[in-house]
């Protein structure tokens, strides 16, 4: 396959970026995304450029951590599907490929295609989490029946990666679909019952100082999330946030 | 967090979008309701309009609290509108929306200016005479004077063209707003399917219902 990539090109987070166009030739349709653009960086470390920067790590879908907006969407056209899951042999030979970092001002741009997604992190520290004594003596958690149903719902919530897509693909960079799945993940389970209050209020709180956007049901979290998370986890939140609300 | 912040939170902002939204759902099927009886009998409307225009409880209690449900929606709509831009102010080279939500979801604010631009001419036309004619002038009160006002009003085809394109894009904004707002206020479930199916209903009956009243009072002037 023979392509031409146009590819945002930042040096830091303070310089003003542009769009750079490649061309690049002999790329496999069975190459994942990400070896096509270990191939370019070749290329260009040959050439003497600086290779784009791009986050990567596990390459097999489960870590988050590729977040590449490919032809106007989040991990590309694929859908259910990380970048590092998607493969050449979904584009066209001779295509025109355009890959930018995902843009919200909460994931400022460290370099081309890095962006700091670190405001994920403080939002998990503001209450995903549940608080248990180790001191030998907790009860396992095997031994605390679950229905079926909500054990189900939460491990669906519970497969979200954190990779960022859905405020990527939300018009409003909105980040209501990973806390939501991240509040349903605990709040479905009885060790997470306890703390449920304070965690959606936290959470919510963390999300609103990080800068994200408002939700507005537009649904392309839900279409471009690469793990389905469903946006019956939002409506949950909503459930709970406004709970606590006239609890308060 | 104390009560104040989570008042201000974005969530609660959502929420009171849905309420006032669904409030005015429920305005405008109650207004389409006495409007469609014009076309059924002039006595029936003339009625209904002098009840709703005489009530003390409707005038002065209900009246009230709509033009605030109203605007309030437009305010918190344009405030919503401005955090959300400010939310990424550096824009994709190549943004396909399209892929993944509908225009309607995606363009709120566009057929939200467009029925706000509407109610202007709206209340120019029927709200203004009526203060007018009750509370500046204080002419005798009239009951079948309803009817004939409204027949007049949609005499002019460049009136009726502006009203039948305002439903228009009212329609496109129910069909995310109404379905959006039990999304909003936590309501996603298996009975889901059903407010969706009555989403599309609503967004179809009440405009077109609309039009339908416009067109016929203008063929039949």
């Amino acid at each position: 396959m023979n392509l031409t990539l146009k590819i945002w090109r930042q040096s830091n987070s303070e310089s003003k970026g542009k769009m750079v166009k490649y061309n690049i030739s002999e790329i496999s349709p069975d190459m994942s995304f990400l070896e096509m653009m270990d191939a370019l960086n070749n290329q260009l470390i040959k050439k003497g450029d600086d290779p784009v920067a791009f986050d990567h790590d596990c390459r097999e879908g489960i870590c988050g951590m590729c977040s590449m907006f490919i032809d106007g969407e989040a991990h590309g056209p694929d859908r259910l599907t990380t970048t590092c899951q998607l493969h050449m042999r979904k584009f066209k030979d001779g295509q025109t490929i355009t890959i930018e970092p995902f843009r919200a001002n909460a994931f400022p741009v460290i370099k081309d295609l890095v962006v700091d997604r670190s405001a994920f992190d403080r939002v998990q520290q503001a209450g995903g989490f549940i608080s248990i004594n180790t001191s030998g003596n907790t009860q396992d958690a095997n031994s605390i029946p679950i229905e079926k149903d909500d054990a189900d719902r939460a491990f669906d919530a519970a497969t979200c990666i954190g990779c960022g897509a859905c405020v990527a693909s939300c018009k409003n960079a909105s980040a209501m679909l990973f806390v939501s799945a991240k509040v349903s993940q605990y709040s479905l389970l009885p060790q997470g019952k306890v703390e449920a209050t304070d965690r959606v209020r936290n959470m919510v709180k963390q999300m609103d100082q990080e800068g994200f956007g408002n939700c507005t049901n537009t649904g392309a979290c839900e279409v471009e999330c690469p793990k389905g998370i469903s946006l019956e986890n939002i409506a949950r939140m909503n459930r709970e946030y406004l709970s606590t609300l006239l609890k308060s | 967090m104390n009560i104040f912040c989570m008042i201000l939170s974005s969530i609660a902002r959502k929420v009171a979008m849905a309420i006032s939204g669904l409030f005015l759902v429920f305005f405008l099927a109650q207004h389409f309701t006495i409007n469609i009886t014009s076309v059924i009998s002039e006595e029936t409307f003339n009625f209904l309009s002098h009840f709703m225009g005489t009530n003390p409880i409707v005038q002065f209690v209900l009246q009230p609290v709509l033009i605030f449900g109203v605007v309030f929606h437009f305010i918190m709509g344009f405030i919503l509108e401005i955090q959300n831009k400010k939310a990424r102010t550096n824009n994709y080279a190549l943004y396909k929306g399209s892929e993944n939500a509908n225009w309607t979801s995606r363009n709120m604010i566009i057929s939200g200016l467009v029925i706000l631009s509407f109610l202007v001419l709206h209340f120019y036309d029927f709200w203004v005479p009526e203060i007018n004619y009750k509370y500046v002038e204080v002419l005798p009160d009239n009951p079948n004077r309803y009817y004939e006002e409204l027949v007049h009003k949609f005499h002019s085809p460049i009136r009726v063209g502006l009203y039948s394109v305002s439903f228009i894009f009212l329609g496109l904004h129910l069909y995310h707003g109404f379905n959006s707002a039990f999304q909003s206020v936590g309501f996603n479930n298996k009975f889901m399917i059903g407010v969706k199916k009555l989403t599309i209903a609503f967004s179809l009956i009440i405009p077109l219902g609309f039009i339908f009243i416009a067109i016929f009072h203008h063929l039949n002037d």
